[in-house]
């Protein structure tokens, strides 16, 4: 346990203030790189998933095209990015990795959730003469909600993981630490900077655990798994995250 | 692209390298993830213990992972182990959740059926509930497959070879042909083994035939 | 019940499968990779060659490499194996028996505080430095070392040729590097301490000197050998205060071989010079070529091996 109590030491030292990055700095745009990119993920998943749960189409494009993505190697990716968009993009080149990463989960979230809303729901919202649009916005959407919050939560931890790799292309993120730690092999330095990232990834969970229950309107619950519900419980699979 | 045409043996060599690394840490994940996955499916106070402690595993970033592994299990540093284990701890955390998702997809009629027919806790889960958890499982099992392949690349950054050589060597000589083709590999290998997972799937389970599994 | 059983084996059958495909390689997978676990002190026929995970040492790993097999030693590549904090002790304990190593760099790893600057004293001073059971052989004219680079715009502009120039600057200083840098001797704080100069540290990882031409920093930690430096016309400043060590390139072997390898690894450190070490790397990054196709050609052209 010396290990861990050299890693709290490493967190605490009044060293951390200074240097290439300060540590509060290498904090703050690890969380930047994650917000930023599980956001642009967003704004293209979200529209996207919303759409063909409403109309039932591109799901199987949607699958494939997904688990094509998974396999796509972030690392491979964000070092070809900053070779092809030239070394001072490396902030964009990075998280558009990243953000290809994040969108697999949400579109899977924002689909299902919309998948998941009964369908005499849908029909009854038609019947009392509702278009296209606003069922989607009015009922689907807020119905799905707490599916797609799960996909954002999936994708949120998924990036947080991996916005480390920036640390190999430049002094962002708490990557930066680690990266460096292998090269002197200073194992405090490593673990510290692990920790932390452990530690950002719980906070971040626990928000998007609290979001969840927020989200669930009341008397519904459309989109919440429950235990004993086979069909429900499947759907965790395409969300499910995948570390990095 | 004449970089891809003059190093095709050199590709060929670390794909083979990349698959046999990758192939061991998803057979042990799956075979160390259907107890675990069991336990927290099957009791309550240790669902949100394992459950817990499989999603914290998540979170580790891999490259602190492989590079803190040495130190703690006390092996040595170009050990290709300090891979494969970091790998199969990632593979129990996705199994872990699938497996136990996966037995309480089971239709509980079916197994009071099963009870009823006179079946032992044992014969029941094996001959009952692991086949009927099949199709999720194997949902599972395809998430971990492509994860640990696309994963595996990181393994370079503590000197163990397979395709992400072609990343961090193309990196420093501005090829960027060699990344491309690295990434190209990992995305081929990591398709081919998921197809042949879904026929793997169609053999051992012939009942989920036209049927979509995930 | 008897797709149960099909079940079984077919599962059975698949993991033995995956089983044999981890274990192809010959050798247990949960083993060292280095495939000669007993530290070396068996068949001496074999021997492990190790490289950094830099292409230029890559290269010089193979003409190694591949000279020794030419002379009927069994030879095992461990190649991109980190930098030198992760390989020394893999070298230390006989896993890895021959390396490419640079003598400056090698002698600041073990005594951070040497005096020696010239070749011929930083090796003399390694000698001493290494521990029991590691030996260095001759060394080669060939170096490659760490600089401080800028571009030519730059030292026109501000008049600089040294790094004894900068410390006057009106310019905000920013030195690009790999993230270790930051930590080494000849890092930010010796730049301060021998040279009064004061610069923020970009790590800039594998593209310094484009993140250099870019304009991201404008002084680069490049390698002396590196091509680029004349073909992005970048002016390397002189370091009268010998804060980079001479680093030429040496062969750092296992005590136990070096008699073995001498006879064949000296010869080839006699014949790779400073222009030879550049035009290597030249053919790697500008023609492409693979280290084994150059090392190979090396050798013939300069009949060894």
């Amino acid at each position: 346990m010396n290990v861990f109590a050299d890693a709290i030491a490493w967190i605490f030292s009044p060293d951390r203030a200074s240097g290439a990055l300060p540590l509060s700095e290498a904090i703050w745009t690890h969380l930047a790189f994650t917000v930023v990119s599980v956001a642009v993920a967003a704004l293209i998943a979200i529209p996207a998933g919303w759409l063909i749960g409403h109309t039932g189409r591109g799901r199987e494009l949607a699958v494939a095209l997904s688990g094509a993505a998974r396999a796509v190697p972030s690392f491979g990716l964000v070092l070809l990015l900053v070779l092809v968009l030239g070394v001072t993009h490396k902030v964009g080149a990075s998280t558009t990795a990243f953000v290809l990463l994040a969108i697999p989960p949400i579109l899977a979230g924002a689909y299902s959730g919309v998948e998941a809303v009964d369908r005499r729901v849908i029909d009854g919202a038609r019947g009392v003469g509702m278009t296209e649009a606003q069922i989607l916005r009015t009922v689907e959407a807020p119905l799905g909600l707490p599916l797609l919050i799960g996909g954002l939560r999936s994708a949120t931890l998924q990036v947080v993981a991996t916005v480390t790799l920036a640390g190999y292309v430049g002094n962002w993120g708490l990557g930066f630490y680690i990266v460096q730690g292998i090269q002197i092999r200073d194992f405090s330095q490593i673990l510290g900077a692990a920790l932390l990232i452990v530690v950002l990834a719980l906070v971040l969970d626990a928000l998007f655990a609290l979001l969840q229950r927020v989200a669930l309107p009341r008397g519904v619950s459309a989109g919440r798994a429950p235990e004993n519900e086979p069909v429900r419980r499947r759907r965790r699979g395409p969300t499910a995250p995948a570390p990095s | 692209m004449t970089w891809v045409t003059s190093n095709l043996d050199l590709i060929g060599r670390l794909s083979v390298e990349h698959l046999r690394q990758s192939a061991l840490p998803i057979v042990l994940g799956l075979l160390v993830a259907v107890p675990t996955g069991w336990l927290a499916f099957r009791f309550r106070p240790t669902r949100g213990l394992v459950l817990g402690a499989v999603g914290l595993l998540y979170t580790i970033p891999s490259l602190a992972l492989f590079a803190l592994l040495p130190p703690l299990l006390g092996i040595s540093f170009l050990s290709e182990a300090n891979l494969i284990i970091a790998l199969t701890i990632y593979a129990v955390a996705i199994m872990t959740r699938f497996v136990s998702d996966a037995l309480a997809s089971v239709e509980p009629s079916v197994r009071q059926a099963a009870v009823a027919v006179g079946y032992g806790p044992w014969r029941r889960f094996w001959q009952v509930d692991l086949p009927l958890a099949g199709p999720v499982v194997l949902a599972g099992l395809r998430v971990t497959a492509v994860s640990t392949i696309s994963l595996a690349t990181v393994g370079i950054l503590i000197g163990i070879d397979n395709l992400g050589y072609l990343f961090t060597n193309g990196y420093q000589r501005q090829i960027v042909a060699e990344i491309l083709a690295g990434v190209v590999a990992v995305v081929v290998i990591a398709l081919v083994v998921d197809g042949l997972l879904v026929l793997l799937g169609r053999l051992l389970m012939p009942w989920t035939r036209g049927r979509r599994a995930a | 019940m008897r797709t149960t059983r099909r079940t079984a084996i077919l599962l059975a059958g698949a993991t033995a499968a995956a089983l044999a495909l981890g274990a192809c390689s010959s050798e247990d997978p949960l083993a060292t990779d280095t495939g000669d676990g007993d530290g070396g002190s068996g068949d001496p026929g074999t021997i492990v060659v190790g490289s950094q995970a830099y292409y230029s040492n890559e290269i010089v790993a193979e003409i190694y490499a591949q000279a020794l097999e030419a002379d009927g030693f069994t030879v095992e590549r461990n190649f991109n194996i980190g930098q030198r904090d992760a390989y020394m002790p893999a070298l230390e304990s006989g896993e890895v028996q021959l390396f490419p190593e640079y003598t400056g760099n090698l002698l600041q790893f073990y005594d951070p505080e040497t005096e020696a600057t010239s070749p011929d004293d930083v090796y003399a001073a390694l000698q001493d430095a290494l521990p029991d059971g590691l030996a260095v052989l001759d060394q080669s004219t060939a170096s490659d070392q760490d600089s401080y680079n800028v571009t030519k715009d730059f030292a026109d502009e501000n008049g600089v040729a040294s790094l004894a120039d900068l410390a006057g600057l009106d310019v905000d200083l920013s030195v690009g590097g790999p993230a270790e840098l930051e930590q080494r001797p000849y890092g930010p704080q010796g730049l301060k301490d021998l040279y009064g100069v004061d610069v923020s540290f970009v790590a800039t990882g594998d593209t310094t000197v484009q993140d250099l031409v870019a304009g991201t920093v404008n002084i680069a930690n490049v390698f002396s050998a590196d091509p680029r430096i004349q073909t992005e016309e970048l002016v390397t400043l002189d370091d009268p205060e010998g804060m980079f060590l001479a680093s030429n390139v040496v062969p750092l072997v296992n005590a136990d071989v070096a008699d073995d390898l001498a006879d064949v690894i000296n010869p080839v450190s006699a014949a790779l010079t400073p222009e030879g070490l550049v035009a290597l790397n030249v053919e790697s990054t500008v023609d492409q070529r693979s280290s084994a196709d150059i090392a190979a050609d090396w050798l013939a052209d300069n009949d060894l091996g």
